[in-house]
């Protein structure tokens, strides 16, 4: 685009009843069972929300029974088999099923709207998503119908999780009931990250990108970077339990604390992964009811970014103390100091954006108050549980109980019944009441501050958490009783939130257009919002668009903005580049269907089969899974090479190359697995370091035929895909074929050498830590040399039948994307097998 | 004006209300596992510590929560006017780095104690967790000691005393508050940590790591004593049992494999499975921290120990009449 067309609006387009009835019928959802091949993000999104709130109110009911037997000294409401489970329970749910679905769900629901487009890049993994996180959690909470929910803690530190101590089949369900939901966040990771760097409505450059879609940008990487390592001890920790593998067997050269490691390198950005998208709410809606601009937008974004980097680098303030040097512990004391940092920044800038503008005082705004407040508490105690004698003391006591409520009730519940109360009005179309909005807030508000602000001090007397009782006579009772008190008030504001949602559904006041008088993309849409979010693709001239471009809603809600119609009956919005959103090609999405659901049902199989150590059934599991992923990327071609997209501009459809979104996709998902690939690899040096002797006396290391051959060929790998990858550039069929057909070649003879390497193992894989961790590392690369062969047919298929130009050859680029990072594990793993066994021996 | 009386009455009852506050405060932070009654120097100093960040964090969370008021609701045309950017600067970023460069160095060096090399002549006791009790063993010393007991730990005064943590199945976690912060006991690790009492007393310590079925009943008593009266108790421990072939108690108890798990030094019991019971009547409680120690409360934890403390790997002595317990009980409290 010109610099010219940058600065005007595009021209009005009028559109034909008939062309508008098409338009609105290629985005009609389905009904009846139809409804089961829901794709579209608003669908999705508001499924995955309802969901995420109704684990809220299990997760929450759980934390009531607990609240009911800790309310006198020795109580036995509950049994401490009971107690155990539903705290172990507690936290999973909260964590896993509650607060990152539902944050992650605001972000599919929303994006799309906010950044001025139709829906996510890809809506069938956003379905698939969906149904992987239900059918995960419907596995983990099956384990209550046996009596054998999880109770290890959701931590799940080991040995106590063990097969020793723990034989039952619990711990089994959290393993693969956890893994299955993480399944569900990287996916929406990685369609968030895609949508928001290729899809944002042209002019709308990343420095004008709304707060929200930064924070979701930075959130969905740490997803991508901080869920691979407890995927990776999961498998791991499964492994051990269901075959002996000595990952983390102290008498086989493993180590326990391993498992801390993994487990924290995830679970304290997991806390900023919860509180950053709140945050990033909170800056959505400030606005409205500031009546202001956000304040330090660029602060912000520094803060949110500086936040995503310091979050992985402060995990062991979870391990003060385990015995670690003070040294160590200094270094990361700071790092927990340190970002503290950007929390401040965000604070001052939420309260000079209301010190600014003309607050107008409703329910939403009221949360937010409280979440200031709430968190403000939070923060301060967590700087002191930063201090590591402090630390000592508290950790694992009742105060850090009440610390973390302050920072995630605090920093993410206050704010996400702000949201919802706010952003309700976009689905159903009607306003909440605003009276029982305020017996809610003050409610819930109290009734959280009676809960846990009490201990504090509860933890400071002693009482350490995960007790299923405890004795009279120690000044707990007192606070005790407090705590459950307020925890039933805190329920009280929630049963009135409830009632105000079901009030609202018929007799709430209609919501009509923007009602909040919201600066941004999502409210320029009438209520209920239809499923398309956006009529017609505006054009963005600066931040605050519904503000500083008062027609602009109007302009968009009469298609008077790009692709205002679908002639083609397909639905389509724009790709833009990702620095400067300038319009790039039209994307094609899918239509509803039943792939999404099925393909969720395969994994659910195949996990269910790992449950019961069936393992034929997760085979045929995966079989069908692969069949079905198969018809999923089989897309069709365009009919046509380009179309015009309104305001004069003709652009290419559906281009299959490095744009393509789905490219960028592949390369995301990539850095997910990359994540798990480092994390294997720090498990091998962390147990290096831990171990007696590495690798075992009896371990002989020698570079053997096989192994030479092996990084032979690797390096014909690289070269045989280059080839193919070269055929997509130069258009060349032959070229393609030829390098594919190689390529395919070359990882069958890697295949045949590693099942061949695995069947004369030079020492037993349940003997030392050592062979395990370097059969893993094995295992990593087969599996990805069998992905990169799943890849190639599916690429020799395409190239066969459709042919490949440049600008149509997304399948041999991914393959080429695939194979590239299977020889570079294959690099790494040969350097670490026979490398450091030969250096050491 | 009934403004100006609300004042007034607010006036004179808000220092009341403070000073009422404070001193239940202050009674409230006494217990015998409270972080906030410090008996020992590394405690003490945390406590301090603790004292100067809650005053910090008043004074920061007032002032935050004054602007943020100020700024949601006083009169948009009445505020002072700021810099926005400068607020931001000055408020989110440089007092925040300022304040915790100040507190960071502060808060490296307290309870250092705990952690400090101690001279060879330390007293040494070696603490392995089990699920869900603690051994306790003294090795070597000023006084060359060597014995085994079990959840209780008995330390002189004044004196620094080295503590050799492990653990014999699943990680847990020695937490003594009222003399140091807690330290992990980690299967395969070996941990140390430096406790000192400043004056005698009886201090209860928790297990703080999530440990299984019982966590919530794996408690200890540490009883710091003039450094005389525990070398006599040192002595008095190390004593084994007189032999006593005619106690019906003893008999029973060895008669019901009791001692299969159990030690009674200078008895037939060497079991290393359970506490050792060579003094058990001498000690406070049974069960780890569960019971006072009493004839009542042993034949009672001899036929329900497993609805007092679920999940631990004693038997229950149902088949037993009352009276056999009861025999065996007062065996057990003879034991001092």
């Amino acid at each position: 685009m010109s610099a010219g067309q940058s600065t005007t609006p595009p021209p009005a387009t009028a559109v034909s009843p008939e062309a508008e009835a098409l338009f609105r019928k290629t985005w009609a959802p389905r009904t009846g069972l139809g409804r089961l091949s829901a794709v579209n993000n608003s669908i999705i999104g508001r499924r995955f929300i309802a969901t995420g709130f109704v684990f809220f109110l299990i997760g929450g009911l759980l934390s009531l029974f607990m609240r009911t037997q800790l309310l006198f000294p020795e109580n036995d409401f509950l049994s401490e088999e009971l107690y155990n489970q539903f705290f172990t329970m507690h936290g999973t749910t909260m964590m896993f099923l509650f607060a990152v679905p539902i944050m992650e769900a605001f972000g599919i629901y929303l994006i799309p709207s906010m950044i001025g487009t139709r829906d996510l890049s890809f809506p069938r993994l956003g379905a698939f998503g969906y149904w992987c996180y239900l059918f995960g959690g419907i596995l983990l909470y099956s384990s209550a119908i046996f009596g054998a929910m999880p109770d290890g803690g959701w931590f799940m530190y080991l040995p106590l999780t063990d097969k020793q101590f723990s034989p039952g089949i619990n711990q089994d369900f959290w393993l693969l009931g956890v893994t299955f939901v993480e399944i569900s966040s990287i996916s929406g990771a990685i369609e968030l990250i895609v949508s928001i760097l290729k899809t944002r409505a042209p002019g709308m450059t990343l420095n004008r990108m709304p707060i929200f879609a930064w924070y979701m940008l930075a959130v969905s990487f740490m997803i991508l970077i901080g869920f691979p390592p407890l995927i990776l001890g999961s498998i791991l920790l499964e492994s051990q339990r269901a075959f002996g593998i000595p990952f983390f067997e102290i008498a086989a050269g493993g180590d326990p604390l391993l498992w801390q490691h993994l487990f924290w390198i995830f679970g304290h950005p997991e806390v900023y992964i919860i509180f950053l998208p709140a945050a990033g709410l909170v800056g959505a809606m400030l606005p409205a009811f500031a009546r202001h601009t956000l304040v330090g937008y660029n602060l912000i974004v520094l803060a949110v970014v500086g936040t995503a980097f310091l979050s992985f680098g402060l995990w062991v303030h979870h391990m003060y103390a385990t015995g670690i040097s003070r040294f160590a512990l200094a270094f990361f004391a700071g790092a927990s100091l340190a970002v503290s940092v950007p929390s401040g920044v965000q604070v001052f800038s939420w309260i000079a954006t209301l010190w600014r503008g003309k607050p107008v005082m409703r329910t939403p705004l009221l949360f937010i108050l409280g979440f200031i407040i709430t968190f403000v508490i939070g923060g301060l105690t967590g700087v002191m549980v930063a201090i590591v004698p402090f630390d000592l003391q508290v950790h694992d006591s009742y105060f850090v109980v009440a610390h973390f409520h302050y920072v995630l009730i605090g920093g993410m519940v206050f704010p996400l019944f702000a949201a919802l109360i706010y952003y309700l009005p976009r689905a159903t179309g009607r306003m909440l009441s605003e009276r029982l909005g305020k017996w809610h807030f003050w409610l819930f508000f109290i009734g959280f501050n009676l809960t846990f602000f009490p201990m504090h001090l509860t933890g400071l007397l002693g009482m350490p958490r995960r007790v299923a009782t405890y004795p009279a006579g120690l000044g707990w009772d007192t606070l005790n009783l407090i705590s459950t008190i307020g925890s039933y008030t805190l329920t009280a504001g929630i049963l009135v939130f409830l009632f105000n949602v079901i009030w609202h559904v018929k007799r709430g006041r209609p919501a009509g257009v923007n009602p909040w008088d919201s600066p941004d993309l999502e409210w320029s849409s009438v209520t209920p919002v239809p499923p398309f979010n956006t009529r017609s693709i505006p054009h963005i001239t600066g931040r605050d668009p519904l503000w500083a471009q008062p027609d602009l809603a109007r302009q968009i809600r009469d298609a008077e903005g790009y692709l205002p119609t679908a002639e083609e009956g397909k639905r389509e919005i724009l790709a833009t580049s990702t620095v400067g959103a300038k319009p790039e090609h039209v994307t094609r999405l899918p239509h509803p269907t039943f792939k999404p659901i099925l393909a969720a049902l395969a994994t659910a199989t195949i996990f269910s089969g790992i449950l019961v150590s069936m393992y034929w059934l997760a085979l045929v599991g995966l079989v069908i899974f692969v069949v079905i992923l198969y018809l999923w990327l089989w897309g069709e071609l365009p009919e046509k090479e380009t179309k015009p997209v309104g305001n004069g501009l003709e652009l290419p459809i559906a281009v299959g190359d490095q744009h393509t979104p789905a490219w960028m996709g592949t390369l995301t998902l990539l850095l997910a697995d990359l994540a798990l690939f480092v994390s294997l690899v720090y498990s091998y040096f962390y147990l290096w370091t831990t171990a007696d002797s590495w690798p075992p006396v009896s371990y002989e290391p020698a570079l053997s035929e096989s192994a030479i051959i092996f990084g032979g060929l690797l390096v014909v790998l690289v070269l045989a895909t280059a080839v193919a990858h070269a055929g997509a550039y130069l258009s060349s069929r032959l070229l393609a074929l030829v390098g594919l057909t190689a390529t395919a070649a070359c990882l069958v003879a890697l295949l045949i050498l590693g099942f061949q390497a695995y069947d004369q193992l030079p020492f037993d894989i349940t003997s030392h830590a050592y062979g395990a961790v370097l059969s893993a590392m094995g295992v990593y690369v087969l599996v990805h040399t069998c992905l990169s062969m799943g890849s190639a047919l599916f690429a020799l298929a395409r190239v066969s039948v459709t042919g490949i130009t440049r600008t149509r050859s997304l399948s041999v680029r991914i393959l080429s994307m695939l194979s590239y990072y299977t020889a570079f594990t294959g690099v790494v793993a040969f350097i670490l097998i026979y490398g450091s066994a030969n250096m050491m021996g | 004006m009934p403004m100006g009386q609300v004042m007034v009455k607010n006036n004179r009852s808000l220092p009341c209300l403070c000073v009422g506050i404070l001193v239940l405060l202050l009674a409230g932070c006494q217990g015998p596992q409270s972080a906030l009654e410090p008996s020992g120097p590394a405690a003490g100093e945390i406590a301090l510590l603790w004292w100067v960040m809650f005053y910090s964090a008043v004074a920061i969370f007032t002032l935050v929560f004054a602007l943020l008021m100020y700024a949601a609701f006083r009169k948009p045309e009445k505020r002072r006017q700021i810099s926005p950017i400068k607020f931001v600067v000055v408020g989110g970023l440089a007092f925040p780095i300022l304040v915790l460069s100040i507190l960071l160095p502060l808060g490296i060096g307290v309870g250092s104690g705990m952690d400090r090399l101690t001279p060879p002549e330390t007293l040494t006791v070696h603490v392995t967790a089990h699920q869900w009790w603690w051994e306790v063993a003294y090795k070597g010393g000023p006084n060359d000691l060597d014995f085994n007991s079990a959840n209780e730990l008995y330390i002189p005064v004044g004196q620094p005393v080295e503590l050799i943590l492990e653990s014999a199945d699943v990680i847990h976690s020695f937490w003594l508050p009222r003399l140091a912060g807690k330290r992990d006991m980690i299967p395969g690790m070996t941990n140390r940590l430096v406790i000192e009492a400043d004056e005698p007393g009886i201090f209860r310590g928790q297990c703080a790591e999530f440990c299984g079925l019982a966590h919530a009943k794996m408690a200890f008593y540490a009883v710091a004593l003039e450094p005389e009266e525990f070398f006599r108790w040192a002595e008095n421990q190390s004593r084994p049992q007189p032999a006593s072939l005619e106690d019906e108690g003893a008999r029973l108890f060895a008669q019901n494999g009791c001692a299969l798990c159990h030690t009674v030094r200078g008895h037939q019991a060497r079991g290393r499975e359970g506490p050792d019971l060579t003094h058990v009547g001498s000690r406070k409680t049974i069960g780890a921290g569960l019971l006072p120690t009493s004839p009542e409360n042993i034949a009672l934890w001899l036929s329900r120990n497993d609805k007092l403390k679920p999940g631990n790997r004693m038997p229950d002595y149902v088949h037993l009449s009352q009276e056999d317990r009861l025999s065996i009980a007062r065996y057990l409290e003879s034991l001092e």
